[in-house]
């Protein structure tokens, strides 16, 4: 079986459940940036989740929940995204090759461990990525990874097995394609509401989110048993969650500043392309701190887990601050 | 960031792939570019891997002299750990520690072995033997 979707176009985004949304919206007629999808999904955030283990390691997550992306940007854009899972995994793949045949780009999410293309290295049992399909060459589906600079290929009994991978946010064959998409494009009003959603989140009551959620895991990291190897594990899981899963702390703050900017264009308030600067040195700043944890761990540097709950502490204060005077900016 | 820091020195988990991280170019604009990757992100990710590949190591050298099961070693061979592989399969934790024991091992049902096959994606044969 040949098939493929004309005219679709694989843009590398930072991260993969924006860059999935900007691409298919982009190639279902509302073009539209990572960024921009990031940003008026209200998708950055931060959770320290110490009851979700992560191969004995505590959730720390830098955005929204998945799905929320997509959900939010379709509302936003005024778009019926259609989600479809399956309880069995061959009608999950034939489902996915007749929605291929109507000639559409199909999302999916999927496991990261069984994705062939992917690095072994990088192949941990990561089950909420997401990635489009574009075509079907024999037994090979043409995927567009965002977060890949190229085109990818995956095999049939791959590609099952990753939609179909179970554990903690088990996708289930989840597959999602936009109906009647609005072309509602992108209004002042709801940047502002998107941004004043994000402060809200950034700033809310709950002690593991936004910011407090910081202050909380800055408590944790004080309190790390010193020349303990679970200690340094513990941190080296934190940078791992922060920079290289999906991106993270400091590669978020760029793409939110990166968000700011177009927003300041869009809606004229021109304080925003100030706080996207401001922002861009937050985002310094965590990786500085993911910097530092890294020499402690090659031994660079004295272990000192006072000096990094200090750090965190520090960005903490920072971002109190700034999600403050962005929501002054906007409300 | 400015695009001219962004770590380009490589980082071997990546392999052939680059990732795209947000900076500052010379007008002020924040612009994608492709990074090959900086080396604290390969210490990191090499990290969690080494930590991985030290449990299934001290698995398989119990497992050869019969001090555990070759599932044990499977497990952390395929970057499960034992609450992982009990949300994957549906078998309770405390009976995947069972299984651990070479002689509750040897005695056990096709059917859950195949469970077991299934989720670590091996066939029979490999389970049940060390490479």
């Amino acid at each position: 079986m040949n098939i493929l979707a004309r005219e679709f176009q694989h843009r590398h985004a930072a991260h993969c459940e924006s860059g999935v949304a900007s691409n298919m919206f982009t190639h279902y007629g509302t073009p539209i940036s990572e960024a921009m999808a990031f940003g008026l999904s209200s998708a950055l955030s931060f959770a320290y989740l110490p009851f979700i283990k992560l191969t004995g390691f505590p959730l720390i997550a830098y955005r929204m929940p998945p799905k929320f992306i997509l959900k939010g940007l379709s509302k936003a854009l005024q778009t019926r995204m259609h989600f479809e899972t399956f309880r069995d995994a061959q009608q999950g793949m034939r489902r996915l090759d007749v929605l291929l045949a109507q000639g559409k780009v199909v999302g999916l999410q999927t496991s990261v461990f069984w994705l062939p293309y992917f690095p072994q290295d990088m192949r941990f049992h990561f089950n909420a990525h997401n990635l489009l399909v574009y075509g079907r060459q024999g037994d090979d589906y043409l995927i567009s990874d965002p977060v890949a600079d190229m085109p990818q290929r995956c095999p049939s009994a791959d590609l099952q097995r990753a939609r179909f991978a179970k554990g903690a946010l088990a996708p289930k064959g989840l597959l999602y394609y936009p109906q009647d998409i609005g072309h509602a494009g992108v209004t002042a009003q709801s940047v502002r509401k998107a941004i004043i959603k994000t402060t809200r989140i950034m700033l809310g009551p709950i002690p593991i989110v936004g910011v407090r959620g910081v202050r909380m895991l800055a408590r944790k990291v004080a309190k790390l048993k010193q020349d303990d190897d679970y200690s340094l594990n513990y941190i080296g899981h934190i940078v791992r969650m922060q920079e290289e899963i999906g991106t993270g702390g400091a590669g978020f703050r760029f793409l939110y500043a990166a968000f700011l900017q177009e927003a300041t264009e869009v809606t004229g308030l021109t304080p925003l392309a100030v706080l996207a600067e401001r922002l861009n040195e937050i985002g310094d700043a965590w990786r500085e701190f993911a910097l530092k944890a890294v020499r402690m761990i090659k031994g660079r540097d004295a272990v000192d887990y006072r000096m990094l709950s200090h750090m965190l502490l520090a960005l903490t204060e920072r971002e109190t601050a700034f999600f403050r005077d962005l929501k002054h900016e906007v409300s | 960031m400015d695009v001219h820091a962004i770590p380009q020195e490589g980082n071997r988990t990546l392999g052939q792939h680059r990732k795209a991280i947000y900076a500052k170019d010379a007008s002020g604009r924040m612009v994608i570019v492709p990074s090959r990757g900086s080396e604290m992100e390969e210490i990191v990710t090499l990290q969690a891997v080494a930590r991985m590949d030290h449990f299934a190591q001290a698995a398989r050298r119990l497992a050869a002299n019969g001090l555990t099961s070759p599932l044990e070693y499977w497990m952390w061979e395929k970057r499960m750990d034992v609450a992982l592989l009990s949300q994957v399969t549906g078998i309770w934790q405390w009976r995947i520690r069972r299984h651990f024991r070479p002689a509750v091992f040897a005695r056990l049902s096709p059917r859950l072995l195949w469970r077991y096959a299934e989720a670590l994606g091996l066939n029979l044969n490999e389970l049940t033997t060390l490479p």
